[in-house]
């Protein structure tokens, strides 16, 4: 499991290839790659600032791998993160899982993704034309995250 | 009892200060109690602290809750809700 917290871009290629070349149970490799946008609530945005705590944004990032593994039969997880200002179209996280099928990697990779987003400390602020901005947290992230509260292996909304 | 408290983001800009070091009365040993007594301070700090923002707490790089306790040489940051990924 691996954690990266860095101001670098990140080769997704790369990076890919290393996990999934690590061990020859690896059946499967799932990733989400997140990525600036230049639209956000219908304003033009030209530039991201990311601000994190060091400490423990590592630390938080480590724990949410750590579950993701006691909930899932997963071979490795890695997350990378961006910080500091970013345009649209950089890379803003690369999150990936190996297993030995894709159901357990699926889901994990999901996880990952949901609980970073209400976890992890990290802060956006947007250039606009107006001005910057703080990027106000999202109820849907709270919700997406929720899901995942009583459940063993799957959202609590997955019927 | 002696701490540090580190402030993130939106609430940084709005007290203007990133860190300091504050030396506790006896009767604030809990994160809703620290938030009380910093709400005392007025203006901006009467808005973030008084409860009528979310403002999430950390203490030794944890996540905790309003009712946390707190202890001496505790790091204790405060900030709004997440907007990482």
């Amino acid at each position: 499991m691996t954690v990266r917290v860095q101001t670098e871009d990140f080769d997704v290629g790369a990076e890919l290839a290393a996990m999934r070349l690590a061990s020859k149970d690896i059946g499967a490799l799932v990733n989400f790659v997140g990525q600036v946008r230049d639209m956000n609530d219908g304003d033009v945005v030209s530039t991201l600032t990311l601000e994190h705590y060091p400490c423990m944004t590592e630390r938080s990032l480590e724990s949410i791998e750590v579950e993701a593994k006691s909930r899932w039969n997963i071979v490795d997880s890695l997350i990378i993160h961006r910080v500091g200002k970013l345009q649209p179209l950089d890379q803003i996280v690369l999150v990936a899982v190996t297993s030995a099928h894709r159901g357990e990697a699926f889901k994990a990779c999901e996880f990952i993704m949901d609980y970073l987003k209400t976890r992890a400390p990290f802060w956006k602020k947007e250039a606009t034309a107006d001005g910057e901005r703080w990027v106000e947290a999202k109820i849907s992230d709270d919700d997406a995250q929720g899901r995942w509260a009583n459940a063993i292996d799957k959202p609590v909304s997955d019927k | 009892m002696n701490i540090k408290v580190l402030y993130f983001a939106r609430i940084k800009e709005s007290v203007n200060y990133s860190t300091e070091d504050i030396v506790l009365p006896a009767d604030v040993n809990t994160v809703v109690a620290l938030k009380m007594l910093l709400a005392e301070r007025g203006e901006v700090w009467a808005d973030l602290f008084s409860g009528k923002q979310v403002v999430r707490a950390a203490i030794n790089h944890e996540l905790v809750d309003d009712m946390m306790a707190l202890k001496d040489g505790d790091e204790v940051a405060f900030f709004p809700p997440v907007t990482g990924g």
